[in-house]
């Protein structure tokens, strides 16, 4: 095997090194020749090299099966993908600015609901949201900021441009593989990084995330006392949550190891009790206090959200922040922007269809096989409907659900998704992409230089989710040389 | 620190220094064959007593055969093997890999994968020296290599506990080698002591190295090897590091470090006590084992301690 770019044919999908056959895009040519003048030998190698180092490096993520749980090596490809420096600045901007808005939103309707006086959107849309929670009302957090942590996808539709596919708001995963592909790419084209390439650096991140954090504290301090809420080694992004932790300096807690005492929480420690003054929780909201959702939740810790009611900790992402983590509030976010902001959108969210609208439902039904389909609030990509691949039983099946629920579903135009190049067992073949970058944002904010790209590894597929067969690459931006 | 990540990390390096003695034992039983008159049947079914897996040795296998022990104890998924004490270093470490050295952990990482794929090879003889040997240095290796990246802060003094607790327990357990009943058919009544005498050697040898005991040994002991000696060595030492004595006092310096640790102090001061005024002599003519069992008793009691004070969540 060795790299012939006159072979890698794209079809009509925008791919974002190879622009004809043989002819790679500006920011991409030094690696295209690079690949292209590696041996068989040396190709293989480098990719024995990458599967070694995630061996090693113990990167993994944990597949839920029948047959008990699995830690999974984490899948990778060894071709870095590009975008340049120019295009990321702005498209960096969009996302600062889509997450102030989504957060004037938040803070809108869990207090003054000016956004339902003025007709922007209708009130039973939040109300009904299953991630809406009555609880939140009247709070004021820090900064007025609920999401602080929020994980964007974005895709390259056919014309090489980036649009929103959805906003992430409650746990978004995946910060820690985009760093440890940078680690293993490091190692294995150290070349590229040395002379060929001004690569922005994405290792500052744990420590921006830590200034959020640090940020939100309820009791000033140097040194905020900063735990990570993980529900547990058995979770699938638990390696992420120990990473974090572990890069941040701060205290990976599971909920046994806290106790709130006078509206307080305190870690279990060799010394006694030890106050929390942030936590950055990586389990769902529903499971946070057992006293307040769910009851039967042995993940979270009694009496942590009146705690945090009582301005005691700081919780990130806040409860209720889910609320905008929807399908359907998705496709008000453009509006939000000017509405909140008095700004044009940067970014384009991609067109959509809400089923709730009489016109909009039938053009929808009528046209489902061309359509994808999509639940409000499933995330993963499960409970998706892809219209071009799906059986007539499944489209069937969709149209019933859609009719029973039309508040639940929401729908798009199968967006051609970019492609990239990756390394198949014998050639270089194209494969779809996505990107989540990560958002923060508390006093201030900030985007990650680049995110985590996830690859449809199988051929055609659009599912990019590594829970149903993805993959990663390291993402680079890249400047001026 | 809390109390949780305190006891994975105590265990983590408990079963470290667990599969590294395991290892060590396991060597010491295969040198000392060879060094055996060839009709001497080795009591290898006093391997799984002295480790405290006969019960469920005797379950699984019907003859205590070298390749029945040795499998139990290297490779086979039973709790007590090699690979299974490697097994739960690696569980320990991925779940407290937030406070550990990174490098640590892809360490331990690296040498599960090499266990895994290679422990059962060590069933024969012929790969089994080498394995064994790589397992050892593999384990020194993290062991140092936490030694010198991690601050002098609870972590650190957990991980000292663990494994210094661990080597004291598994110290007394090689010195049950010496003493019990591993040469049947040389300490029937009707061998002469003298026949006897240079076997005796070799074994008391071949435990001193199993520690890597023998060079400091002999700088320190001016006497030539024998059981006596060696045992008060092993034992009561203060300066050898896997000695007995000098491991309940590494205890009793890092104890200092942590907070609320009276009755833990109080137990290892017992333990040491019993460790410094054993008469060994006197011990040897009566049988070593009961006294050794004692300590493996205190020794458990510390541990005890431990878990009451520092791993139980509080309230």
């Amino acid at each position: 095997m060795r790299v012939n770019w006159k072979n890698y044919n794209p079809g009509n999908f925008y791919d974002e090194m190879i622009s004809t056959p043989g002819y790679a895009r500006q920011p991409s040519r030094r690696l295209a020749s690079h690949l292209k003048s590696l041996t068989h030998e040396e190709l293989l190698q480098k990719k024995l090299a990458a599967e070694l180092a995630i061996k090693t490096m113990g990167i993994s993520f944990t597949v839920y099966s029948d047959a008990g749980n699995i830690d999974r090596e984490w899948p990778f490809d060894i071709i870095p993908r590009i975008i340049a420096e120019k295009e990321w600045n702005s498209t960096s901007l969009g996302l600062q600015q889509r997450l102030r808005a989504l957060n004037c939103f938040i803070h809108d309707i869990y207090n003054e609901q000016k956004i339902f006086k003025d007709k922007i959107i209708p009130k039973e849309l939040i109300l009904n949201s299953s991630n809406f929670r009555k609880e939140c009302m009247g709070i004021k957090p820090r900064f007025d900021v609920w999401a602080h942590i929020c994980g964007t996808d974005l895709i390259k539709d056919g014309s090489g441009e980036f649009c929103v596919l959805e906003d992430n708001l409650r746990v978004p995963s995946g910060v820690s593989y985009m760093l440890e592909n940078r680690r293993v790419t490091k190692r294995i084209f150290p070349e590229l990084f040395e002379d060929d390439y001004n690569i922005r650096p994405i290792t500052e991140y744990p420590d921006q995330l830590f200034d959020t954090l640090a940020a939100i504290s309820p009791r000033p301090s140097d040194y905020p006392e900063v735990a990570v809420l993980t529900p547990g080694v058995f979770n699938s992004a638990y390696f992420e949550h120990s990473y974090l932790a572990q890069r941040m300096g701060a205290e990976l807690v599971e909920g046994s190891d806290l106790i709130v005492e006078k509206d307080k929480v305190f870690m279990k420690t060799i010394d006694g009790l030890s106050q929390v003054d942030v936590i950055y929780r990586r389990i769902d909201d529903l499971f946070l206090d057992p006293s307040v959702f769910n009851k039967d939740s042995v993940l979270g810790v009694s009496g942590l959200f009146k705690a945090w009611v009582k301005g005691n900790v700081a919780l990130a992402n806040a409860p209720g922040a889910g609320v905008a983590d929807d399908k359907i509030i998705y496709t008000y976010v453009p509006q939000f922007i000017k509405y909140y902001l008095g700004e044009d959108p940067i970014l384009p969210n991609v067109p959509s269809f809400l089923c709730i609208d009489k016109l909009q439902r039938q053009y929808v039904l009528q046209n489902l096989d061309k359509l994808v389909v999509k639940p409000a609030n499933e995330s993963g990509g499960y409970g998706m409907l892809i219209g071009p691949q799906a059986s007539k039983k499944e489209l069937a099946e969709f149209a019933r659900r859609i009719k029973a629920d039309p508040r639940n579903y929401m729908a798009q135009p199968l967006i051609s998704l970019s492609t990239v190049p990756v390394l198949c067992d014998r050639t270089v073949e194209p494969r779809h992409v996505d990107l989540r970058p990560f958002v923060l944002q508390a006093d201030k904010s900030y985007v990650t230089a680049g995110g985590l790209t996830r690859v449809a590894m199988v051929k055609g597929s659009y599912i990019v989710n590594s829970s149903q067969g993805g993959g990663s690459k390291d993402t680079w931006i890249v400047g001026d040389n | 620190m809390l109390s949780r990540v305190a006891e994975r990390v105590y265990w983590q390096a408990r079963y470290l220094e667990r599969a590294e003695n395991m290892a060590r034992l396991l060597n010491v039983f295969s040198t000392l064959l060879l060094d055996l008159p060839p009709r001497t049947k080795l009591g290898w079914h006093s391997l799984v007593e002295i480790t405290g897996t006969d019960e469920a040795f005797d379950a699984k296998y019907k003859q205590a055969l070298e390749r029945n022990v040795i499998r139990f104890l290297l490779s086979d998924n039973n709790g007590y093997s090699v690979l299974d004490m490697l097994a739960l270093t690696r569980e320990n470490a991925r779940t407290t890999r937030e406070i550990m050295p990174m490098e640590a952990f892809e360490q331990i990482n690296n040498l599960y994968f090499f266990a895994k794929e290679n422990l059962a090879n060590g069933v024969a003889r012929g790969p089994r020296h080498e394995l064994l040997e790589k397992i050892i240095a593999s384990c020194q290796q993290i062991s140092g290599l936490m030694a010198g990246s991690m601050s002098r802060g609870a972590a650190y003094s957990f991980v000292r506990l663990g494994r210094s607790l661990e080597r004291a327990d598994m110290t007394t357990r090689i010195v049950d080698v010496g003493s019990g009943n591993l040469l049947p058919a040389l300490s029937g009544a009707d061998v002469l002591p003298e026949v006897n005498e240079p076997y005796e050697n070799t074994l008391w040898m071949n435990i001193l190295r199993s520690q890597s005991a023998y060079q400091m040994y002999r700088q320190n002991v001016k006497h030539r090897v024998n059981a006596e000696d060696v045992v008060k060595f092993l034992l009561q030492d203060e300066e050898f590091p896997r000695a007995v004595t000098h491991a309940l006092v590494t205890l009793t310096k890092v104890l200092g470090k942590l907070p609320n640790n009276t009755k833990v102090s109080k137990q290892v001061e017992k333990t040491l006590r019993i460790v410094r005024q054993g008469k060994i002599d006197q011990l040897l003519d009566r049988g070593l084992l009961p006294y050794i069992d004692r300590l493996q008793l205190e020794i458990a009691m510390i541990h005890q301690e431990i878990a009451k004070t520092w791993f139980l969540p509080n309230k």
